[in-house]
């Protein structure tokens, strides 16, 4: 016990002591998650429209006119060449290209139906489809706006109506914000605390005084509890200034229980620490140990669910984020945050994380062996 | 008759196919300041390694200050003190914050740790140094700071690599006085060098080619028995046919 | 010349021997791409959907076979009660309930006005809107059903066809863009790890003292990362081709060409992050944790750029990450030419110009 306070007050020292890294350890998770959320958002809006009209007739006009009045859409440009609007399409200026046949006005009172061609600039699916919707929908309404010039609306019985009441729930203002900065607090901890395990005990090796420590009488686990532990308190700072910053900067306020926040964090870090350890004790060299680490939090971050949900994966990914502990931190950082979870609702979560801390850390220690 | 502290037996050591410690044998009474020789890459460090139970050797036996090599790793550590070729002190940490590390994990209490570091800091005269960081220290005071950092439990048994690898000929000597004193305290000192003239100092020295010791006597007999005027001689009689250059 | 190139080989040598990380550096572009490609989606599938039904006449169970018939969601009834909403919400993962109100379709019959209540689990907005989009647009459809036996005159339709990504699968987005990110975020880290490394080793002295003029000593740090981040470009576009079914549909001599010079934008930006850090440590703290979320913010591929508030589209237009993902898009997906590109690419080598050039600079002052 002493030896760990021995071991404590050293590794305290040398933290300080690097005032660099302790600055960038502080200040860039701070900066990351003041500026990131910002940027984060799915909705789509702005979507550019290029009309080839070939038609040029009242009608084809008044249906522009209803697509750019609709609030959707941007319109890019009329043109008569199909030609012209592809170019626009390549140079990324235009989303999807409307073409209106000649003749269409006409044709649709004589042949009492007409088509429409639509190209949609597919890349990103989910803008490709919901621009899609959306000009059908506009479409669609114009349509029945002609009809109901053209006919006596009487003809039609009255038409029944389904309401529907849409609530949104957790997120009345459906704010983007809110669901990002928990999940990218989460992983801003996780990468902190990743990096410091990982690179700290091959810096030893690297420099030769982790020798000296095998020949001393020093136990194992007190060796890696005596790693762990600053690195524990230093990840619960960051986790700490990123709380603040979520309340101060975005006036996010935890639905659930802060206490709840911290114990899981407390878990969880032990987890990544672990991992962290883990490499280091395989690791020869600092670079090593960094790109293994690097690997793995790629892996993380795409796969926790923090850009793309979890659920939308196929079966044999979601199997896989099920061993990504990233992926329960972002899940429990939102559900007690935005829907005020509680602890019977995230036991599972704290169970995995838990073992796999146990079984990181066991590992960890299994492997560093004073006598090679 | 002092008893013998550190002994070995056909001790060995293999990485692969290539065979670092060829089936060393000696024995090492107490209080003796016994070298190690060596060229570089004869497996000296090798060989340190193993009895300070850094190593486990893969063939043969060996017991320092009683405890078996193989399966007493541990007590061994607790009984012995040991400097690394690199010196291994923390470079961001302070002198006093090293001794004190180091004392601390050694198990001294707090008094003891502060006598000491006292004591040491005066012994040493690094008094107007205590407070900066080792990595700011010459080569020469990092040296004896390791060694005294070494010494810090008061262990019995001393390992020394390779201790005054790159320093100034005056430093090399300050250090074997220190080294001197150890041994007038009783302490046994197990010291590898490729220095051949620190030889001299030493009451019996074995001369390690490719892996295996060549000769092992007091530098005296060793000098008359080649019949060579320094150990220098000695030991380019002994490593003209050695294989290996380089660690 | 020669001297030159006895210099690469003994940094090709040195990364050729750390099997380590050479594995990594290797494994990790297929590993993410293969990952990647196959399991990112912007789409919301498999979301839980909990129906309750109060109802349970003819309209409210058309309208439930309806949605559980689209396909992509896991929709299961529930016995209502309003406790138990919020429990769905917290415990089962469900994103959203759909409540038909007793007597539906007697309301709907009879006093041409019902009601069905959409709630959504909006902490993910983009997954709420989604999912009420398409539970809305069912509930449309089954109301246009019952309105109308006949088709309607006057009918506009219209045929939409899906450009480049007929499927409409993930890939196409994903794999550009995880592209870009590997490769930039491996060539930084690794360039200003392995300089830095043998600044702090004390190496770096040794070869600058040599009668070699600094730029040739990081020329030849650089070539063995450049041709080891060609090879990943490659296995990447194999395994694009022939894995997950996104060949190449522009020219990909081009695809190789461009990337070259992003590598060397990438290379440029960590032989400068090598010139302001001193430690390993902090090289790595800066490449990997100062790097990799803004990165995969501001390329442009997983949020759009055009979305985002104004101050930040500029400094999105800093990343090179950003430029190279357009013009992979645009040379991979859409099949262009360099005449579409140009303008990017000039961007690119730009940056790589300016990074050299303070890069050097800033090398030559620190030694002096």
């Amino acid at each position: 016990m002493r030896t760990i306070l021995f071991l404590l007050r050293k590794e305290f020292r040398q933290i300080f002591r690097n005032v660099t890294i302790l600055r960038l350890i502080l200040i860039l998770p701070v900066m990351q998650l003041v500026i990131l959320p910002n940027a984060a958002n799915f909705e789509v809006k702005n979507i550019t429209v290029c009309i080839v009209d070939h038609d040029h007739s009242v009608g084809s006009q008044r249906l522009v006119t209803s697509i750019t009045a609709s609030g959707y859409f941007k319109l890019a440009h009329v043109t008569p060449s199909y030609h012209d609007a592809m170019a626009l399409i390549e140079a990324d200026k235009a989303d999807l290209i409307l073409e209106i046949p000649q003749g269409f006005d006409r044709a649709l009172i004589r042949d009492n139906k007409q088509t429409l061609f639509i190209a949609v600039n597919a890349i990103n699916g989910v803008k490709a489809n919901l621009g899609a919707a959306y000009l059908n929908t506009i479409i669609t309404q114009y349509n029945a706006q002609l009809r109901s010039q053209w006919i006596q609306p009487a003809r039609f019985g009255p038409v029944s109506r389904i309401e529907i009441a849409a609530l949104n729930k957790y997120n009345p203002y459906l704010s983007y914000k809110v669901y990002m900065v928990p999940g990218i607090l989460a992983f801003l901890v996780t990468m902190v605390a990743a990096y410091l395990s990982a690179l700290n005990i091959v810096k030893e090796k690297e420099s030769g005084t982790i020798e000296q420590i095998n020949v001393t009488p020093i136990r194992k686990y007190q060796f890696i509890l005596g790693k762990m532990i600053p690195f524990w308190v230093l990840g619960l700072v960051v986790f700490t200034i990123g709380m603040l910053v979520m309340r101060l900067v975005y006036g996010i306020v935890p639905e659930g229980s802060v206490l709840l926040l911290y114990s899981f964090a407390v878990v969880y870090i032990f987890s990544v620490l672990g991992m962290g350890l883990l490499v280091s004790t395989y690791a020869e060299t600092q670079q090593q140990a960094m790109f293994v680490a690097f690997f793995f939090i790629m892996i993380f971050i795409m796969m926790g669910g923090l850009f793309t949900s979890t659920d939308s994966m196929p079966a044999w990914a979601q199997m896989i984020t099920r061993f990504n502990p990233v992926r329960y931190f972002i899940e429990v950082m939102r559900m007690v945050v935005i829907r005020g979870s509680t602890f019977d609702d995230i036991k599972y979560h704290f169970l995995t994380v838990f073992g796999m801390g146990i079984f990181l850390n066991g590992w960890a220690v299994l492997n560093y062996r004073k006598t090679s | 008759m002092p008893d013998i502290v550190i002994q070995a037996r056909e001790l060995s050591k293999r990485f692969g196919a290539f065979v670092a410690v060829d089936k060393i044998t000696f024995d090492v009474p107490s209080g003796e300041i016994f070298g190690f020789l060596g060229a570089n890459g004869a497996g000296k460090t090798t060989a340190m390694r193993m009895l300070s139970g850094l190593s486990r050797p893969t063939s043969g036996a060996a017991t320092v200050a009683g405890f078996d090599v193989f399966t007493q790793p541990e007590e061994i550590k607790r009984t012995i003190g040991y400097m690394s070729q690199k010196f291994s002190l923390y470079e961001d940490l302070t002198v006093r914050e090293n001794i004190t590390f180091f004392g601390g994990i050694y198990g001294l209490s707090n008094r003891a740790i502060k006598e000491k570091s006292d004591q040491l800091i005066v012994q040493l005269g690094l008094q107007a140094e205590e407070k900066k960081l080792v990595g700011s220290l010459p080569l020469g005071w990092k040296q004896k700071l390791a060694f005294s950092v070494a010494m810090i439990h008061d262990p019995r048994i001393v390992f020394l690599d390779e201790p005054t690898g790159g320093v100034d000929p005056l430093t090399r000597r300050q250090f074997w006085d220190l080294i001197y004193a150890a041994a007038d305290r009783g302490v046994t000192i197990f010291v590898t060098t490729h220095y051949m003239d620190e030889a001299e100092y030493c009451h019996r020295v074995s001369i390690m080619v490719d892996g295996a010791i060549k000769a092992l006597d007091t530098p005296r007999n060793l000098k008359q028995t080649f019949n060579a005027p320094t150990m220098d001689a000695v030991f380019y009689h002994l490593a003209r046919g050695a294989q290996r250059t380089a660690d | 010349m020669n001297q030159l190139l006895s210099f690469v080989r003994k940094e090709f040598l040195h990364v050729l021997r750390d099997r380590k990380t050479l594995l990594i550096l290797f494994g990790l572009p297929i590993v993410q791409i293969l990952l990647f490609g196959f399991a990112l989606t912007n789409e919301v599938r498999n979301a839980n959907i909990a129906i309750i039904d109060d109802a349970h006449d003819v309209a409210s169970r058309k309208i439930i076979g309806m949605v559980s018939a689209s396909g992509s969601f896991r929709v299961r009834e529930v016995q209502g009660g309003h406790a138990s909403i919020e429990e769905l919400f917290r415990n089962s993962g469900v994103k959203l309930i759909v409540l038909f109100p007793a007597n539906f379709n007697n309301d709907l019959m009879h006093t041409q006005h019902a009601r069905v209540q959409i709630i959504a689990d909006a902490s993910d907005p983009n997954t709420a809107s989604t999912l009420t989009t398409y539970v809305s647009a069912i509930i449309a459809d089954y109301q246009k059903s019952t309105v109308q036996s006949t088709a309607l005159p006057f009918a506009i339709n219209t045929q939409v066809r899906m450009l480049y990504n007929p499927q409409l699968k993930g890939a196409p987005n994903f794999v550009p863009g995880v592209m870009a990110l590997v490769l930039m975020l491996v060539c930084v880290m690794m360039t200003s790890i392995a300089i830095v490394r043998e600044k702090e080793l004390g190496t770096m002295e040794i070869l600058l003292v040599s009668p070699f003029r600094p730029i040739l000593v990081i020329v030849a740090k650089v070539v063995p990362y450049l041709l080891l981040s060609l090879v990943n470009v490659a296995t990447i576009l194999v395994l694009s081709t022939y894995v997950l079914d996104l060949p190449v549909q522009g020219s990909v001599l081009l695809l190789f060409g461009v990337s070259t010079i992003f590598i060397l934008t990438s290379l440029a930006l960590g032989l400068l992050i090598s010139t302001i850090t001193n430690s390993q440590q902090s090289a790595m703290l800066f490449s990997m944790m100062g790097m990799l979320l803004p990165t995969i913010m501001f390329s442009g591929f997983m949020f759009p750029i055009e979305n985002m508030p104004i101050p930040l589209q500029v400094i999105s237009n800093v990343v090179p990450a950003r430029w190279y993902y357009t013009i992979v898009k645009a040379v991979m997906i859409k099949g262009l030419g360099i005449t579409s590109i140009w303008r990017e690419l000039l961007v690119l080598v730009g940056m790589t110009v300016v990074l050299v050039v303070i890069s050097v600079r800033k090398f030559k002052v620190r030694l002096a």
